[in-house]
């Protein structure tokens, strides 16, 4: 499914600000993997699935999706493999158009953008289907401007996006990070519905260590842009978030310094 | 007073005029949300390019036309010192604005074009405002021509690629990531836009006889003024999309009328430019200001 070889990528060169975030990061994933990926701050999870989707060129490395070599194509063409959920829920979706609207956007994702009418009537039958089954009651907002809704709605909304199309693989960014923890759960319990659902090969970061046991098959834990631990299968069920930090210690050599996961396990 | 009546005729035919170039200005400004300079200079292409076809004995729709090309030439040179470039939107527009002002000066050869409205055919003249036959109207003419144009725009900004337009304005990350093109787009974007202002610059110079370098200097903000009044009154009635454009030109038509009236009211005309820019100055202030100074919450 992909194959990520060799990974390298340094911002800012040559400068006071310079930041290697990617220091030769390699994984291949196999299809229908659902693998979650912790680290600390400035581990690189958010800048591996960038490189992913191509949103700078990277240094050095290969990716390949499906045996595909994308590592040249620029983010938009890339999209046609990827369904993208990111941080923020201002960033997935666009406020000033309707539901509808955004659902259509997502439908034509790979495809050429013709002077073809942007939504058509079966396509709003095949919404509102997906929207009711999100049971958030949007189906009856369709034409809503999407900037009217909550934070969660609108994760929920750009998940059905990124899924609209199926994708050869799905970037969860920390998609539930920017929530409250009654409405993230709601938003995570989607994701593995769906992912489940639909055979969906994903890559989940998360600050939750717990949700990083429990939800997919694999876990990744980076450290200074690289992979330091790789689990899966029954191994990845048995572990507990003591076992995590441990393995961030002996992998790392320092202690986990980080608020925000501590605060989560 | 009956001067400032009789005046009002070609106040309407001027902003209707300038609500075509408004309405290019929306399409930057409010869809892409680009501040595109870009028509300072290519309202004036768009008068050159017109007068200089028409003196060489084409057609008038033939005329428009070229004008209307050169129009989104110019668009496209923004465009690519935008994306490709990748040199700031306000800047690259600056650089087109002033690269066109040596070719708008070589397209006419000199500063200066007349045309003669009774050796030429023109579509519009501001002759043709009073005393002529309905269809020779010119206020008639530019209104269904601005009709037709939104019509067009309307069909346009529900397509496809219309939509990713849109998207790019508004979230150009997202855009990205639902695979369009957003250089593309952007570039597309100024190519429409200028386009239209091109083809209002083309009808200008024939309404008032002439093309001249200057035509163009405080375009932008005319449209954005325009921009501004048309959302400021018809903004709550006007949701769709369509009757926002529709509203943009009238916007322009009240500039027109106000401007209108200030100069009957004595002002001296000097000053014009200088009172348009403080009222869009501060008009763009209105949001922060209400954001900052008369939130409910304060």
């Amino acid at each position: 499914m992909l194959e990520a070889r060799n990974i390298m990528k340094t911002f800012n060169k040559g400068t006071v600000n310079e930041k290697q975030a990617l220091r030769g990061v390699n994984l291949t994933l196999n299809d229908g993997d659902f693998v979650t990926v912790i680290g600390g701050n400035g581990a690189g999870k958010s800048t591996f699935l960038n490189a992913i989707a191509g949103v700078w060129p990277i240094d050095e490395g290969q990716i390949m999706i499906e045996g595909k070599d994308i590592t040249r194509l620029p983010e938009h063409k890339r999209a046609a493999f990827l369904g993208r959920v990111f941080q923020d829920p201002m960033t997935g979706t666009a406020a000033t158009m309707g539901i509808e609207e955004n659902l259509a956007l997502a439908f034509r994702r790979g495809a050429r953008r013709t002077l073809k009418a942007g939504i058509t009537n079966t396509e709003r039958a095949l919404y509102e289907d997906k929207l009711s089954k999100l049971g958030l009651g949007l189906q009856s907002r369709m034409t809503s401007k999407v900037g009217l809704l909550s934070g969660g709605q609108r994760q929920a909304l750009t998940l059905l996006m990124a899924t609209l199309k199926q994708p050869k693989l799905l970037l969860l960014d920390e998609h539930t990070a920017a929530l409250d923890p009654k409405t993230a759960r709601k938003v995570l319990d989607l994701t593995q519905e769906i992912v489940n659902e639909r055979h969906l090969t994903a890559l989940m970061v998360t600050h939750n260590m717990k949700d990083a046991i429990q939800i997919g098959n694999r876990l990744i834990m980076m450290h200074e842009g690289r992979i330091i631990y790789d689990v899966a299968g029954e191994e990845k069920k048995a572990l507990h978030v003591e076992d995590l930090l441990r393995k961030f210690e002996e992998a790392s050599g320092e202690k986990f310094a980080n608020d925000r996961m501590m605060l989560a396990k | 007073m009956i001067s400032l009546i009789n005046a009002l005729p070609g106040a309407v035919a001027q902003g209707l005029i300038w609500g075509i170039m408004a309405i290019g200005v929306y399409i930057t400004y409010r869809i892409l949300d680009i501040a595109d300079l870009t028509v300072d200079g290519s309202l004036c292409t768009g008068g050159a390019v017109c007068i200089m076809l028409m003196l060489s004995g084409q057609n008038v729709w033939v005329a428009m036309f070229g004008a209307l090309l050169a129009g989104m030439v110019s668009g496209l040179a923004t465009g690519i010192l935008h994306t490709f470039m990748g040199i700031p939107a306000i800047l690259a527009g600056i650089l087109t604005q002033l690269g066109l002002y040596s070719i708008n000066l070589k397209t006419m050869g000199k500063a200066n074009q007349a045309i003669n409205v009774d050796k030429y055919d023109l579509l519009v003249s501001l002759r043709f405002i009073k005393n002529v036959p309905i269809f020779k109207n010119t206020i008639l003419l530019v209104a269904v021509i601005i009709v037709v144009l939104i019509a067009v725009l309307y069909w346009f900004f529900g397509t496809e690629l219309g939509c990713s337009l849109r998207a790019t304005g508004c979230n150009d990350k997202m855009a990205r990531a639902q695979g369009i093109n957003t250089d593309f787009c952007r570039v597309l974007g100024l190519m429409i836009s200028n386009g239209l202002v091109a083809l209002s610059g083309a009808l200008l110079c024939q309404y008032q006889g002439f093309a001249d370098i200057n035509m163009g200097r405080g375009a932008i903000v005319i449209g954005l003024a325009a921009v501004i009044i048309g959302e400021a009154i018809f903004g709550k009635i006007f949701r769709n999309f369509g009757l926002r454009l529709l509203g943009v030109a009238f916007g322009s038509i009240v500039y027109y009328l106000v401007l209108q009236l200030v100069i009957w009211m004595g002002i001296d005309t000097d000053l014009l430019k200088l009172l348009s820019a403080a009222v869009v100055a501060v008009f763009l202030a209105i949001p922060t200001w209400k954001s900052r100074y008369f939130s409910k919450v304060g």
